[in-house]
């Protein structure tokens, strides 16, 4: 039986939807340790021998099954840096959700720098969900620096949906892909920052295999002072197609900084990247004015529908 | 009622003020389907957006059941009954058109309710509920959604601005239907439509004629109706589905 306190169970709500231990394989971190661990019999969780992370194994032909891994950190102060390794085996399609919510209420900065690196298989399929939070009032820093890289074999395909809604003070996420022939990568980004709070988020993808595929939408919010980066670059190494958007809204004194990057190394190489950013227009908001919504409840349905 | 008093509205350009709206008197009675007709930049546009609150009026007041309205906020005009058909419908990435209208009518709704909306302004309710109301949408969709959005906030004063404009393979027939139904429904309600399309006049009890920002002629259909039958004012059918759209 695993014990938790409450603010555990919220933030573990919050970043894995997770009312109680999940079904299939996980394995759930709090503080720094394991609070439990399930394998199944296609997918086997192991720790590393030095306790900073988890190898996850699963088996060729894996069907239908998924791996929650949520880390919860919710002692000030904590700063800790966890590697994760993914073995997706051939043929397989799986759910991975992982997640990471921090509750800082002391002075001390907290932080967790998670290490994902995905081995996904021939023909494999998996969905990666990652929800980062933040919550508590005190002082000290929430800190969140996840790296993800992904290696793509042949026909393999991915889909990483990984959102940052609320309550990170600083994040630098740094995603790397690379794609062997006929793989297809899907990426969905919904980021939102307040107050002082920064993210960048740097993608570097690499498309190396004839037939390979990117399409990386990130969708972006930068209220209060905070400030947003978004640097993406995609190799086209083959004959390949590969598309990125960035869609941002700025609010109050944001402020954001889109870089676009493509490159094309192979004259079969098709190329796309689209940015715009803006704040909300003024005939959205009346829109939603004349159905009776005030001013900030437009605005905030504008924002909950654009982060959807 | 409404009333508008002594209405004017101008906007500053290169060259000095530009009005607009001059000295607009008038009165809508309850229970009734009244048509602002008249020239390209004649204003209508202008006085739909201050009845509705998105413009303010430099003087001159404007009275809902003999309140004055003049200096409430287009969320205030809403919460007493004014809905609004914008021409040119707005986009929004990420809300899917039950939010939308979940949103005009105030309250939780189910699927089935949003679907009579969508219904009646003939769209397969399965195939748009889930849709964002964005440019995947074509014109004459996101016009139709739009018509829907003000049924579903059930308005006592409904306001549509060229609402037949760019309503493709949908007829004026079914537009017709709408109107007739919202006064059906909505107990004393009234509708104020912005059109040339001479369809549309023939439906009014009223019709008022705006040119050069000013009134310059208003009554009953059967005293206005007969002057403006080809006039460049009153367009008719044919000429107006082939994207005839008022820009001012």
């Amino acid at each position: 039986m695993i014990e938790m306190d409450e603010i555990q169970k919220r933030i573990l709500k919050e970043v894995a939807d997770l009312h109680d231990v999940p079904e299939g394989a996980y394995n759930i971190r709090a503080n720094g340790k394991s609070l439990g661990r399930e394998s199944t019999e296609n997918i086997e969780i192991i720790p590393r021998d030095t306790g900073d992370g988890l190898t996850i194994r699963i088996k060729p032909g894996t069907k239908r099954e998924s791996v929650h891994i949520p880390v919860v950190l919710s002692e000030s102060g904590l700063k800790e840096t966890v590697y994760n390794d993914f073995y997706i085996g051939e043929g397989s399609d799986v759910v991975i959700v992982a997640g990471c919510g921090i509750d800082n209420c002391g002075v001390q900065d907290s932080q967790h720098d998670g290490i994902h690196r995905f081995f996904v298989g021939q023909g494999a399929r998996v969905k990666y969900v990652e929800k980062h939070y933040g919550s508590g009032d005190g002082r000290g820093k929430r800190i969140l620096n996840p790296v993800t890289e992904i290696y793509m074999e042949e026909g393999s395909s991915a889909e990483l949906e990984m959102v940052q809604i609320k309550g990170v003070d600083d994040t630098n996420r740094v995603t790397k892909a690379e794609l062997k022939a006929g793989a297809g990568l899907v990426v969905r980004e919904r980021l939102m920052t307040h107050d002082e709070q920064k993210a960048i988020s740097t993608y570097s993808i690499d498309l190396n295999g004839e037939g390979s595929n990117a399409d990386l939408v990130s969708r972006s919010v930068a209220r209060g002072s905070s400030y947003q980066k978004f640097d993406a670059v995609i190799n086209g190494n083959a004959p390949c197609s590969g598309h990125t958007e960035c869609d941002a809204i700025i609010m109050d004194r944001g402020r954001i900084l889109a870089v676009p990057g493509l490159k094309a190394n192979d004259v079969d190489a098709s190329l796309v990247h689209e940015a715009a950013i803006g704040k909300i227009a003024g005939d959205q908001i009346i829109k939603l004015m004349t159905l009776g919504l005030s001013e900030e409840e437009a605005e905030e349905q504008i924002i909950n529908g654009f982060l959807k | 009622m409404l009333e508008l008093k002594n209405v004017s509205f101008g906007v500053d350009g290169n060259d000095g003020g530009k009005e607009i709206i001059r000295d607009v008197s008038l009165t809508l009675p309850d229970d009734k389907l009244v048509v602002i007709t008249g020239p390209n930049g004649g204003g209508k546009s202008t006085l739909a957006r201050l009845i509705v609150g998105i413009e303010k009026p430099v003087s001159g007041n404007i009275y809902l059941d003999g309140e004055d309205i003049t200096e409430m906020s287009i969320t205030e005009r809403a919460g007493r009954g004014i809905g609004y058909a914008f021409q040119q419908p707005v986009r929004f990435k990420g809300i899917e058109v039950f939010d939308l209208i979940r949103l005009a009518t105030g309250k939780k709704i189910s699927s089935a309710d949003a679907c009579e909306y969508l219904s009646a302004v003939g769209l397969c309710a399965r195939d748009y509920i889930k849709r964002e109301v964005n440019s995947s949408l074509s014109g004459g969709e996101l016009k139709r959604i739009e018509i829907a959005t003000v049924l579903a906030k059930q308005p006592r004063l409904a306001i549509f601005d060229e609402p037949e404009a760019g309503i493709d393979l949908w007829s004026f027939g079914n537009l017709i239907d709408v109107f007739a139904g919202m006064r059906r429904k909505i107990k004393g309600s009234s509708i104020l439509i912005i059109s040339h399309q001479e369809r549309i006049l023939n439906i009014a009890d009223e019709i008022i004629v705006l040119k050069d920002g000013r009134v310059s002629a208003k009554g009953s259909r059967e005293e206005i109706l007969p002057e403006l039958i080809n006039t460049s004012v009153a367009v008719g059918y044919c000429n107006g589905v082939k994207g005839e759209t008022a820009d001012d």
